[in-house]
């Protein structure tokens, strides 16, 4: 089954405030991902990998094409679904892990681990045992368990964002970057743990520069280059 | 969609606010194309016309847009501070959400206030009374709203205050003796004291200092996921909005210029007017 297609997708920025300048981030995307894949999308910065994740997780809204998703209520078409329903979809499936983190202040790192966490497990105690256990594994030293991570560094703040993203076990997980500043003892073990979700039936979509990462992580590799798609691996072999 | 698509707390419609004489062209001549809420012709103000949107319980929906763009009117006409020009609301816990509250007597606007309803307002002076100690303000709400033992309302009122760390000692002190961020927490306590599913704020935290604008932040972050409250939070400062709400509506003289996602709206904002807001973010 197929978890995402992605049909004819275009994305075209349209800057009213710079005399309605156009910049075109997408064009003529399309491709499937199964239930359960692992792909990782490659290209140089600025390809248009984070906006083709940004437009499936409704951060960004495409220009036109479609996004099918097949969510657990039936397939829809993630560009023009109602607000809410997206909403929904990001409170029960769909989680969205951006290169940096974005936490809201003055929340401790524990808790910031445990927001997608705190809707299934109502016994907060336990949830935050859960991302005690969690942080430990990541190696994040726990006199910051309690601190805020604002002014953590890169690398532990990067913990905290896979963490967060990962600890609720979504059903589709879209992850920016998610070993970039890690020392390689710490990428093995974020690459284990993701590894681990799709034993359990995630289908992931990672976005990566790491050859390391992507070499251990992904299925098959999707390539951006300037806004569209030039090279999609099928079964191990380039078309 | 299929699931959620009857699942709203409230529903509103075509919510219009007309200051003035308007003539059949006033609301054709007005709004974001014109630059204007004012009418040519007439002089009519609109506040705010059209407003039509959505809100499920549980969840929080921004409101953004400058001075005068209507953002204060749409609240308060949803509170009955003001009488309404046209337009409707439905509200699913009173009358099974089928009876225009806009439309309804006063009585029956009283009893949805006072149950269904909490507000706070910028002006702390607004919400509270202050010739009423600040135990006495949320005394007045549960009062209104059908409770009469003076140990329970001491009681809760003690927890609201516990809840909004003002100091319970302080509970027969009269508001105006406290400092701006703790006449607001009183006014919270008193907006949340009959545990109404929906919460309007309007401006909550504009002109206090930063720190005691964070604690007011936190705690309404924390009422909202502890109690799960529906709120319709008013702010021209998109950092609150980016803090608070899932959903934001951007309005312009009087009218919806755009609604999505917060995270959309900050970041792919369509309309002219919210890419404006968004790039005047510090």
């Amino acid at each position: 089954m197929n978890i995402l297609e992605v049909n004819d997708l275009s994305k075209i920025f349209n800057l009213h405030i710079l005399k309605n300048k156009k910049i075109e981030a997408l064009k003529e995307i399309s491709f499937t991902m199964k239930e359960g894949e692992i792909i990782g999308l490659t290209g140089k910065s600025g390809s248009g990998k984070s906006s083709l994740m940004k437009c499936i997780y409704r951060t960004y809204l495409a220009s036109s094409g479609e996004i099918i998703y097949a969510s657990q209520d039936g397939s829809i078409d993630m560009v023009k679904a109602d607000d809410h329903r997206i909403i929904e979809l990001r409170k029960t499936e769909i989680n969205y892990c951006s290169q940096f983190l974005s936490v809201i202040p003055r929340v401790s790192a524990v808790d910031v681990v445990c927001e997608n966490l705190f809707r299934i497990e109502k016994n907060k105690t336990r949830a935050r045992e859960q991302a005690k256990e969690m942080l430990e594994q990541l190696g994040l030293p726990s006199d910051l368990w309690d601190a805020f991570p604002v002014t953590f560094s890169g690398g532990e703040q990067q913990r905290i964002n896979v963490a967060r993203a990962i600890i609720a076990g979504p059903r589709f997980l879209l992850i920016d970057e998610p070993t970039a500043s890690l020392d390689a003892r710490t990428k093995d073990i974020v690459i284990d743990m993701i590894v681990d979700l799709k034993r359990n039936g995630t289908s992931v979509l990672c976005i990566s520069h790491d050859e390391y990462t992507l070499d251990r992580l992904v299925d098959r590799r999707i390539e951006l280059q300037t806004g569209r798609i030039t090279a999609v691996e099928m079964d191990g072999v380039e078309v | 969609m299929s699931r959620t698509d009857d699942n709203w707390l409230l529903r509103v419609r075509n919510l219009t606010k007309i200051y003035g004489e308007p003539n059949e062209n006033t609301l054709n001549m007005t709004g974001p194309l014109f630059n204007s809420n004012i009418c040519p012709e007439t002089d009519a103000i609109v506040a705010c016309a059209d407003i039509s949107f959505d809100l499920y319980p549980g969840e929080v929906l921004g409101i953004v847009g400058e001075s005068g763009s209507g953002k204060s009117t749409v609240v308060r006409l949803l509170y009955f501070d003001m009488e309404k020009t046209a337009g409707s609301a439905f509200l699913k816990p009173y009358n099974s959400g089928l009876a225009n509250i806009l439309e309804e007597s006063n009585q029956k606007k009283r009893f949805i206030r006072n149950h269904l309803m909490g507000m706070v307002y910028q002006n702390p002076r607004d919400g509270l009374n202050f010739r009423f100690s600040s135990g006495g303000n949320i005394a007045e709400k549960l009062i209104m709203a059908g409770n009469m033992n003076v140990g329970q309302i001491r009681g809760r009122a003690s927890e609201l205050l516990e809840k909004t760390e003002v100091p319970v000692q302080r509970m027969d002190d009269r508001p105006s003796s406290f400092s701006g961020g703790m006449q607001q927490r009183v006014q919270i306590s008193k907006a949340i004291a009959n545990n109404p599913p929906l919460l309007f704020l309007d401006e909550v935290t504009t002109g206090l200092d930063v720190s005691v604008q964070a604690k007011v932040l936190d705690l309404i972050r924390e009422l909202q996921q502890d109690l799960g409250i529906a709120m319709i939070v008013v702010s021209h400062d998109l950092s609150v909005i980016r803090m608070l709400t899932d959903r934001t509506i951007v309005l312009k003289d009087g009218r919806i210029v755009e609604s999505g996602l917060t995270d959309q709206i900050l970041q792919d904002p369509q309309h002219e007017y919210s890419q404006l807001l968004v790039s005047s973010l510090l």
